[in-house]
């Protein structure tokens, strides 16, 4: 078998081999790669940087890929030099690879102009895994930064930066953004998009130096102002790294020039992917680079006849709520015409450019929901002319674009791989494909830019019999983000109301599913200082009390530690009269339940009660269960209902990302069942065990011990540490006893109980801000938040009954 | 049918908070009615699925969650969009607003 190098362990090299693998097999395969990495997904670095993806989940081919495939790989090895007579590639260690036919994958590397000061500490480029990494190890909140280049990359380095927390502006050469992607209208919007996210746009500014001893401190440009800065990212542009092609002699211009077949001058020395120029174009995008992969692996394996002419360009910029799509040609000018769309209050602009009834480029910004409808117009050439009403906007009661029934077998749904819908579905039912990353694995589709995953999703729904969604990490749909992620995005935005998040990193607008996390997150966030909404609570929590299947409401007064009094008792019984309440009960968390109240009577219960709320039907404090202790137990070592009713006093009202349930017994016997609670207290001969994570429901778990100590102050400090630590880290919807196991005993321990002591005052002292602002939800019963809150609406005027 | 339909006021816009819903009793009938932030939709208050009240659902663009077990109405149509190839729909209301009053008829 022939000896084939490939130079380059990147996308376009790995993707041309992968093609290559499909044809009989030809070659003895050893691919050179001078990253230290397999082949990831460089699209995805943004993702990367903005937290979210973590780094290995970009790995486009893990090592056993290689092995399987009985390919060489050499990571870290960067060749140097090529004799194209001798037929070997040198590498910098010294080896020397000798090969019948070298492929040349070498991509581009980052521009870095000529900027004074540009070695300095804190400047990056942003082009490969280990720039990310490095940037992520910087980028921390408050670090100013600075991005020079306001093209695509620059800005998807800015919004992660952002999202990091860094203070963050954009400098751009040209006086608009995205210039080669959109007009000057387009650009306009997007930088306004840009700047209502909180980034910072200069345009038109020309970098002159960038100052500081051996760190950046500042950028100055040449008008002579200046900005401050603590990490420069350069995003410049790219350059394609032809250096090798020279030195094997290989006719190069701006990249290594390839034919319609990607032959290159010498027989035996093929390009592919950034590094080559094609029609005198050097493509920057993967959809191009996939297909000429397609193209040359038929060429290098005797089957040459497929062709490549060149690919419409298309653009798509990956920032969560900023929607930018760019494709073909789309300046005006004598011949072609403009249709155009802009709605400056809702962001949205748009602009399709026709030439002879045809689409021959397009602009998207603020709403990019029609790209793929444009894309296959492009691709196809379809004549529109019939059309011609609803070019901008589909046909009412038809989304043609995002319609997966109504897309055609041949329709692309990955534009970046190039994968059919007939291809999927043909993947799905031969290969009996059920998940995402079986269909990834399988056909490549949504290994690019992402942006069809969502499509991929809708097929697999409609067509796989059991189709399982992977597991599921974002918090939904609507705000794809983890929920940690989220966290520290709202944070260091100092996002403070639901539709805010929404508006700027969702749909704009939300879920059952996200709306009331989001609510929980803002109000731990900032301690109760957020701005409530009560249209994104479950109705729970807009009124306090828990819906039952009819409609009706059940209501659970406050019993702290399980220890009532005859008079609470009596007005409990007199209240279940006058309501004429359906059931009264007893509870499992030592409490009473009224079953059955209406809406309506809520506010009246609740005064007629004058018990505060059990915050029974919300994700926050229940109870605390207590055993009687050293008070009447001849067994009791330790007061555990005083320790029990004052534990419940500082924890309530709060709310937490699921329901915690709370016991308190004096002694190891455990009547009250502290060790299968959320956190409990266990007595013993002088002091606590504070244990958490228990549980007793669906899963039951035996607690794990947090601490043991003597006094009963310091077992309440135990429990109020590892109460915050929870509300803080803990995922909405994650009792306590998944979380114990997600973040192990050990990390809990050392970050709560153990952890240095300006850390758990920190903690101890958000938890009493939190506290502060809290109250007793049933308070509301005298003071509405709106008039309606309890109460249906009845006509104005008296109605008459016309059916009479 | 016309004839059996009036417009009823029902109340100022600002008894239904933005993205929330009421019940409103006309006749014997209950039905609810939505803030959608730039127009107010009006569905009959019974989830098709165990009559659970959709107006205290949360609103989720054009659609309400029926607080019950999820189900997922569209307030411009009244048809079920979750669980999926349902034909269920509930019935819908015209809404309009005249001197900040919300009006519905029925």
């Amino acid at each position: 078998m022939k000896k084939l190098v490939v130079v380059g362990n990147g996308m376009a090299g790995v993707g041309c081999v992968e093609q290559i693998l499909r044809h009989a097999p030809a070659f003895d395969i050893t691919i050179l790669g001078e990253e230290t990495h397999v082949n990831y997904n460089r699209i995805l670095l943004s993702s990367v940087l903005a937290g979210e993806k973590p780094a290995d989940e970009i790995t486009l081919n893990p090592l056993e890929w290689y092995w399987r495939n009985k390919i060489r790989l050499r990571v870290g090895a960067r060749a140097v030099d090529v004799d194209a007579d001798l037929k070997v590639v040198m590498t910098e260690d010294g080896e020397v690879t000798s090969f019948d036919t070298l492929l040349l994958a070498t991509g581009s590397s980052a521009l870095m102009p000529p900027i004074e000061g540009i070695e300095k500490d804190g400047v990056f480029a942003f082009r490969t895994l280990d720039d990310t990494r490095a940037l992520l190890e910087r980028a921390k909140p408050g670090v100013k930064a600075v991005v020079i280049g306001g093209g695509l990359l620059g800005l998807e380095a800015a919004r992660g930066l952002q999202v990091q927390g860094c203070d963050v502006t954009v400098v751009h050469l040209m006086d608009s953004l995205m210039e080669r992607q959109l007009d000057t209208l387009g650009s306009f919007y997007l930088r306004a998009k840009m700047e209502s996210l909180g980034i910072r746009v200069l345009l038109a500014h020309s970098t002159k130096k960038i100052l500081g001893e051996k760190k950046v401190q500042a950028v100055a440009f040449v008008d002579g102002t200046r900005v401050d800065a603590d990490l420069v990212v350069v995003a410049a542009g790219i350059r394609p790294n032809t250096d090798l092609a020279r030195r094997a002699g290989l006719l190069v211009n701006r990249g290594i020039v390839v034919n319609d077949y990607m032959e290159t001058s010498h027989p035996d020395i093929f390009a592919v992917g950034e590094c080559v120029e094609h029609n005198g174009i050097c493509y920057g995008l993967v959809a191009p680079l996939i297909e000429q992969g397609k193209v040359l692996a038929a060429t290098m394996t005797g089957n040459k006849g497929p062709t490549y002419t060149g690919t419409v360009q298309a653009a798509k910029l990956k920032i969560m709520g900023v929607d930018v799509f760019s494709a073909g040609a789309w300046t005006d000018g004598a011949g072609v015409e403009a249709v155009r769309f802009e709605d400056p209050a809702l962001g949205i602009y748009k602009k399709l450019v026709l030439r002879d009834g045809r689409l021959a480029g397009v602009i998207l910004v603020g709403d990019t929901s029609d790209s793929h409808r444009y894309m296959d117009w492009l691709r196809s050439q379809a004549d529109l002319t019939g059309q011609r009403r609803h070019l901008l906007f589909p046909p009412a009661g038809e989304d043609a674009g995002l319609d997966i029934a109504q897309m055609s077998e041949n329709a692309t749904i990955c534009g970046c791989v190039g994968v059919t819908k007939g291809a999927i579905i043909s993947a799905i039912h031969d290969r009996g494909i059920n998940t995402l990353s079986q269909l990834k694995e399988a056909t490549r589709a949504g290994t690019g830019c992402g942006s069809c995953t969502s499509l991929c999703q809708d097929v697999l729904r409609a067509v796989a019999p059991d189709f399982q969604e992977d597991g599921r990490r974002v918090l939904c749909g609507c705000v794809p983000f983890a929920q940690d992620n989220l966290r520290e995005i709202l944070r260091s935005q100092r996002l403070k109301s639901v539709q805010d998040v929404l508006d700027i990193y969702g749909n704009g607008e939300g879920c059952e599913i996200c709306k009331p996390a989001l609510s929980y997150m803002l109000d731990m966030l900032w301690c109760g200082d957020h701005d409530e909404d009560r249209s994104a609570r479950f109705i729970n929590d807009r009124v306090h009390a828990n819906i039952q299947k009819d409609g009706t409401f059940s209501v659970i007064p406050r019993i702290r530690g399980g220890v009532t009094t005859p008079a609470e008792l009596r007005r409990i019984a007199d209240v279940a009269e006058k309501y004429q309440v359906p059931m009264v009960k007893i509870t499992g968390s030592q409490r009473i339940d009224l079953l059955g109240v209406r809406k309506e009577d809520l506010p009246k219960v609740w005064a007629d009660l004058g018990m505060p709320s059990g915050q029974a039907y919300t994700k926050g404090v229940r109870m605390v269960k207590t055993c009687v202790g050293t008070e009447f137990c001849r067994f009791g070592t330790q007061d555990s209902t005083s320790a029990g009713i004052e534990m419940e006093r500082r924890f309530e009202n709060l709310f937490t990302p699921h329901k915690v349930k709370m016991a308190a017994v004096g002694c190891p016997r455990n009547c009250a069942e502290a060790t299968v609670k959320d956190i409990g207290l266990v007595g013993q001969e002088g002091g606590w065990q504070v244990v958490v994570g228990g549980a007793a429901g669906k899963s039951v778990r035996r607690a794990d011990l947090l601490i043991t100590v003597e006094t009963t102050e310091s077992a309440l400090e135990a429990a109020e540490l590892f109460f915050q630590y929870y509300r803080e880290h803990g995922n909405y919807l994650e009792r306590t006893y998944d979380f114990v196991e997600r973040i192990g005993i050990d990390k809990v321990r050392k970050d709560t109980v153990y952890a240095p002591e300006p850390a758990r005052l920190a903690l101890l002292d958000r938890l009493r801000k939190s506290k502060n602002a809290s109250y007793d939800a049933w308070q509301e019963g005298r003071s509405p938040v709106n008039r309606t809150q309890f109460i249906p609406l009845h006509p104005i005027e008296p109605v008459q009954d016309l059916t009479a | 049918m016309s004839d059996n339909k009036r417009w009823v006021r029902i109340a100022s816009c600002d008894a239904v908070p933005p993205r929330e819903g009421r019940a409103a009793m006309i006749d014997q009938r209950e039905i609810a009615i939505f803030n959608l932030g730039d127009r107010f939709l009006a569905v009959d208050n019974r989830c098709p699925h165990q009559g659970g009240p959709l107006c205290d659902g949360i609103v989720a663009g054009g659609s309400v969650v029926c607080p019950l077990h999820a189900w997922k109405v569209n307030l411009e149509t009244g048809e079920v969009s979750r669980p999926a190839n349902h034909n269920d729909c509930v019935r819908t209301y015209a809404t309009r607003v005249e001197g900040g009053v919300i009006s519905i008829e029925a």
